[in-house]
């Protein structure tokens, strides 16, 4: 496969290493991932393979309904069932805090959210009752006998309702369901679209999904008295910060508690929070005396895990009939579901800083309102907030090259800042530190073949073929980010410590769950110290072990923590060399350090990497004040965010007979500035680009108008599998990111962002010849045959079939709106 | 996920399993476990009882007897996928079978127990009416068989008795007709939203012989009687207009993914392509 990423040095990538130092460099090598021997053999912990001595099991009561008042709760004949060592309620659990959410903002709606339901539920898998047993099949027996006596209340589901005068309350208190109303305005919106030639208007969903990662959550918990330690493992994505809140949740002080993540399955950010289970299963190991385990069922993790997306996005595009864009309005309602989990206000803002996509535009105005609902919360779901961005620039640029009868990649490149350009303040404010947006198109076009697509698109449609070409070009807030744009710190820790014996451990607060740390941190390291990346062991997930870190989630643990990392090696370099120039009678400016050696340039003597560890650890010859031992730490704030970006192509056939959708071809030209390891990268982009495309063709939540969530199990929530898919075919350009000294920019969610307006694209696309705009995610087979009869039942005009997008360009009549039709 | 508590029996013969069937009243059969198992972590079957026939030996085969082929109870779908036997004689069972879930499914799956399980949209009840294939069940009391055409009785219903056990499956040589078999795969569960079987014979141009099992758009499996009737003696022209009655008489299903419109619109789709495939194969 073709790469324009160039290593600084042409690698060897036979991922071969052999406890020497290559001359060559590490970074940009395709070396397979350290981590995944123990993971693909199954020798490796998450947290439901642990087990304690002595240790209990907890099963949750659920509710069943969406909203209802507890009017009690009969626990005895569940605390009869032999094994059972406590069933417990929100009674019991008063002491225990609030679920935190982590945003401030001005008029912000915060509900009191309980670990377990006090006297109401809101929606359909809130806990109410805790049921501890020796083993699963007694908590479990004993769960179904826990009575609860609930008076269904009114449900509402739908946002607009919610937000109508004649409409229950899901919280009583703020006599409203709006949480809150953001708005970013910026540019004379009022001028362009009175000087706009045309105005495009399109309403757009963004469904509810679940983020599904392969594991589902789990907390173990265990509390010594004598040493006062509360020890939590959690599968989590944030150890130090979920050490703080349960410290806060339960009273202790944060020197008394421990989190350990140990194997993480997977995140996708429904990991990024802190769970009311968090809070009850420490508090329970420590009221029974004995550790307690809690591992989610699947239907669990449908119900309880926050789900991501959700939004109804009113768009208006204001153009020139060149195809120059002037402004763009976005009217934006974000379901909230019932209560704010962490990040829950924040995943719409983040929607509002990235409208302005990669293109020009002089004005904006977004307003975006949050809204309660009797559902899970939304929060943090790969992307989160981007892709919800993206799909409404992308599906706008693309619905309006079609009304101006342009093609979208030209209509695109049009709108593009010229790399002369960057760093670009956009009209939201950002500040993109550095692309050439055109350059990843233009390669794309090519990859795909781009003509030839288009080719074959107009000869399908004069046979009844429904060939369709979606275009994608994005860009992403990435390493996030600086701490002032962020609620919790946006910095990441990193330790360097060579041991005695010359092996290099490695510390950092940016806990992985699948990302590959171990890897591609050993090889930065590694390059720098000149060593092999089989002698650097990464740490993490262990707040006992590593210095406080923010986590990794925003695509941020390379370009921040491995940043971190990377300064905390130069301090490390420095002290090497200041012995070194000592042992070797030099200065530490004439000290050059590699292959496995420290060298004094002027008097060519030198010292092995080992020895000179070695000789700050004895330290019986050192300079004077110099500190033994051989560790530096770094703790990195970014002075921006970076933005990745990059051009996706997709090309597809619809059976206009039945609705099917094929994706017969999937090109992605990526952007991440410097790649570490390649196969890394692209693990990411074409997981991404899976879970983008499921998003668009076969994922939804429906909760039904009682508050059920009626998708809620993998036989009914439709996951993109193996072969659902073509083989996609990847190219990356490489623009160094300024922000920190690697020029990463970060790779996690980039595929995910581009690729659901991108199939979305393509099918509208290809059924545009019938005068259809819109259809609706996921694009299941029965709405795209219900738009297709639609068009077909509605009374024609008088266009011709092949390209009516060209014909109504050069009429430009508005009355072409009776033929299209969204669904 | 955490079933309630049940006794477990491994009979090593039939007539073992019978007698423990018989012995209590909620007992139930365990064969490849894929869709009892599932249901029962969901605690929607608590057995008392499971029996489990996967240690009888001599219920796993494949045969040409004749004009028929026998096929074991325990034959699992990869097994029936990648029989020789059945691809020779009587391709649309492999044709189904290797479209059933994914490989785990299909290599745990039984066609005794999927046909006893009688999922409104599993795949081979559609093949087993298509085929007038016989379903020979044991009891204590001895031994009968049941036509297809009279075993599914409704959504998750049969005409097995409680203390029956499904031992084998005879279908007929197919291997003078075209047949096809036309899927439309839920993209989560992996069962049908529709699937179509047919089998088809042509005698100097015209429809001689056409049987059509339908399964995802009804209650239980069913024939597409009225399309037959409106096929035999006629040419393959008439099979678009024909397919259009693919529903008569059923109550078709609805669901978040398929509506009972889009249903019955993609069941006349497919039974259209299956049969023009059909027709369009050695049939000629
Ligand atoms: C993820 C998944 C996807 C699936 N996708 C499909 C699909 O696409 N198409 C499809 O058709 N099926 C599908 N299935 C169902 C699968 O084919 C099952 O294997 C089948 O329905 C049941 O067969 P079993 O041998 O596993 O039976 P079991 O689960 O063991 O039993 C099912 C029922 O039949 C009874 N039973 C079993 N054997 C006998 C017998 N010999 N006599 C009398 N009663 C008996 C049992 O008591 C039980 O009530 C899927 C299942 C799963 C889990």
């Amino acid at each position: 496969m073709a790469r324009n990423g160039k290593p600084r040095r042409a690698p060897r990538s036979n991922g071969k290493t052999n406890g020497h130092a290559k001359a060559a460099h590490w970074v940009g090598r395709k070396l397979k991932r350290k981590e995944d021997p123990r993971l693909i053999q199954g020798i490796t912990h998450y947290t439901d393979d642990l087990k304690l001595p002595r240790m209990l099991y907890c099963t949750l009561v659920r509710s069943p309904y969406a909203h209802a008042e507890i009017r009690g709760i009969r626990t005895d004949a569940a605390r009869a069932v032999s094994g059972v060592a406590g069933v417990f309620t929100a009674e019991d659990t008063a002491s225990l805090g609030m679920v935190p959410c982590a945003i401030q903002m001005p008029d912000l709606k915060v509900p009191k959210h309980p670990v377990l339901a006090t006297d109401r539920v809101r929606y359909v898998g809130e806990p109410v009752a805790a049921v501890v047993a020796d083993d699963l099949y007694a908590a479990r027996d004993a769960a179904e006998l826990v009575e609860v006596d609930y008076e269904p209340l009114p449900v509402v589901t739908d946002m607009q309702k919610a937000l109508s005068n004649d409409t229950p309350y899901v919280h009583d208190e703020f006599r409203s369901n709006k949480a809150f109303t953001h708005t970013l305005k910026n540019g004379d919106i009022a001028a362009a679209f009175k000087k706009a030639d045309r105005v495009v208007k399109q309403r757009m969903l963004n469904q509810r999904l679940a983020p599904i990662a392969m594991e589902t959550r789990a907390v173990l918990a265990e509390y010594l008295p004598g040493e006062h330690r509360l020890t939590v493992w959690s599968s989590t994505q944030i150890p130090h910060l979920l050490r703080t809140q349960v410290s806060v949740m339960l009273g202790l002080p944060e020197t008394a508690v421990r989190v350990i993540a140990p194997e993480v399955g997977g995140g996708f950010g429904s990991k990024l929070n802190v769970y009311a289970e968090e809070g009850l299963i420490p508090w329970l190991a420590m009221k029974l005396g004995r550790p307690v385990k809690w591992s989610e069922t699947r239907r669990e993790n449908f119900t309880a895990t926050i789900h991501g997306r959700d939004t109804i996005n009113d768009v208006e595009l204001a153009l020139k009939k060149d195809g120059t864009v002037l402004g763009l309005r976005v009217r934006i309602l974000a379901d909230l579901g019932a209560y704010h989990q962490l990040l829950t206000p924040l995943i719409p803002q983040l929607t509002a800083l990235m409208l302005a996509g990669c293109y020009k535009f002089p004005a904006i105005d977004i307003e975006i309102q949050g809204v309660f609902t009797n559902k899970m919360s939304t929060d943090a779901y790969r992307g989160a907030g981007r892709p919800e961005a993206t799909y409404i620039v992308e599906r706008i640029m693309d619905i309006a090259a079609h009304e101006l009868g342009m093609d979208s990649a030209q209509f695109r490149l049009k709108n593009f800042p010229q790399p002369k350009e960057f760093p670009f303040t956009t009209i939201t404010g950002l500040t993109y530190d550095s692309a050439k947006y055109q350059e990843s198109l233009k390669r794309a076009l090519q990859l795909a073949g781009y003509d030839t697509l288009r080719r074959r698109q107009k000869n399908g449609w004069k046979q009844g073929k429904y060939y369709g070409v979606g275009v994608s070009t994005y860009v992403e807030i990435c390493a996030i980010g600086p701490s002032a744009a962020t609620p919790a710190g946006g910095w990441e820790s990193g330790t360097v410590r060579v041991e005695p014996t010359g092996k290099v451990t490695v510390l950092t607060g940016a806990s992985p769950h699948g990302q590959g740390q171990e890897t591609t941190f050993a090889q930065l390291i590694a390059d720098e110290l000149g060593i092999d990346p089989e002698d650097v062991s990464v740490v993490h997930g262990d707040t006992m072990a590593v210095p406080y870190g923010i986590g990794t989630f925003g695509s941020r643990a390379t370009a921040v923590g491995g940043t971190a990392a990377y300064l905390a090696t130069q301090k490390l370099k420095a002290k090497m060399a200041t012995l070194a120039a000592h042992l070797l009678g030099s200065t530490p400016g004439d000290i050059t350090i590699g292959r496995g050696h420290l060298t004094a340039k002027r008097n060519k003597k030198s010292i092995s990497f080992g020895e000179l560890v070695m000789a700050a650890y004895t330290a019986r010859n050192i300079p004077p004040g110099f500190e033994p031992g051989m560790e530096a730490t770094h703790f990195f704030e970014p002075s921006n965010f970076t933005f990745p970006f990059g051009a996706h192509i997709a090309s597809v056939e619809v059976d206009a007979e039945t609705g099917e959708v094929k994706v017969d071809k999937y090109v992605a030209v990526d952007d991440c500035g410097n790649v570490i390891n390649p196969l890394l990268v692209d693990g990411q982009i074409q997981g991404g680009i899976a879970q983008g495309i499921g998003q668009a063709m076969w994922e939804e939540l429906i909760y039904n108008e009682e508050g059920q969530l009626v998708t809620g199990s993998l036989m009914e929530y439709a996951l993109p599998k193996a072969h659902f898919l073509p083989e996609f075919t990847l190219d990356r350009t490489v623009t160094p990111s300024p922000v920190n000294p690697m020029g990463v920019k970060g790779v996690g969610e980039a595929g995910t962002i581009a690729s659901t307006p991108c199939m979305v694209n393509a099918v509208c696309d290809a059924l545009s010849p019938l005068g259809i705009r819109h259809i609706e995610m996921p694009l299941k087979p029965e709405r795209v045959w219900r738009a297709i009869i639609q068009v077909q039942a509605a009374p024609k005009e008088p266009e011709p079939a092949i390209v009516p997008a060209l014909a109504a360009a050069a009429a430009r009549k508005p009355a072409q709106k009776t033929a299209r039709r969204r669904v | 996920m955490i079933p309630a508590n049940f006794d477990y029996e491994s009979p090593r013969t039939l007539s073992e399993a019978l007698e423990l069937l018989a012995s209590r009243e909620d007992a139930k059969i365990l064969a490849g476990g894929h869709s009892l198992l599932p249901a029962m972590k969901l605690r929607l079957a608590q057995p008392a009882l499971l029996v489990d026939i996967g240690r009888i030996g001599g219920l796993s085969y494949v045969r040409e007897s004749g004009e028929h082929i026998r096929i074991g109870a325990m034959t699992t779908h990869a097994e029936i996928a990648s029989s020789k036997v059945l691809q020779r004689f009587s391709p649309l069972l492999p044709q189904a079978a290797c479209q059933i879930g994914d490989m785990q499914v299909r290599n745990c799956g039984t066609i005794g127990g999927s046909l006893a399980q009688a999922h409104p949209a599993a795949d081979y009840p559609a093949v087993v009416l298509a085929l007038d294939a016989e379903i020979v069940v044991a009891s204590r009391t001895g031994e009968r068989e049941i036509p297809a055409r009279e075993f599914f009785t409704g959504m998750f219903s049969t005409e097995l008795h409680p203390h029956e056990i499904i031992t084998e499956i005879r279908v007929p040589r197919t291997d003078d007709q075209g047949i096809a078999y036309k899927k439309h795969h839920h993209p989560a569960s992996g069962y049908a939203v529709v699937g179509v079987a047919v089998r088809l014979k042509l005698s100097v141009g015209k429809i001689d012989t056409v049987a059509i099992g339908i399964t995802g758009v009804g209650q239980n499996a069913y024939r597409a009687t009225a399309v037959e009737n409106a096929l035999r003696g006629k040419p393959v022209a008439a099979i678009r207009e024909a397919t259009a009655h693919v529903a008569k008489n059923v109550e078709v299903l609805s669901d978040n993914y398929a509506s009972s419109d889009y249903r019955q619109h993609l069941a006349a789709v497919l039974t259209r392509r299956a049969l023009e495939q059909a027709a369009g194969g050695r049939a000629k």
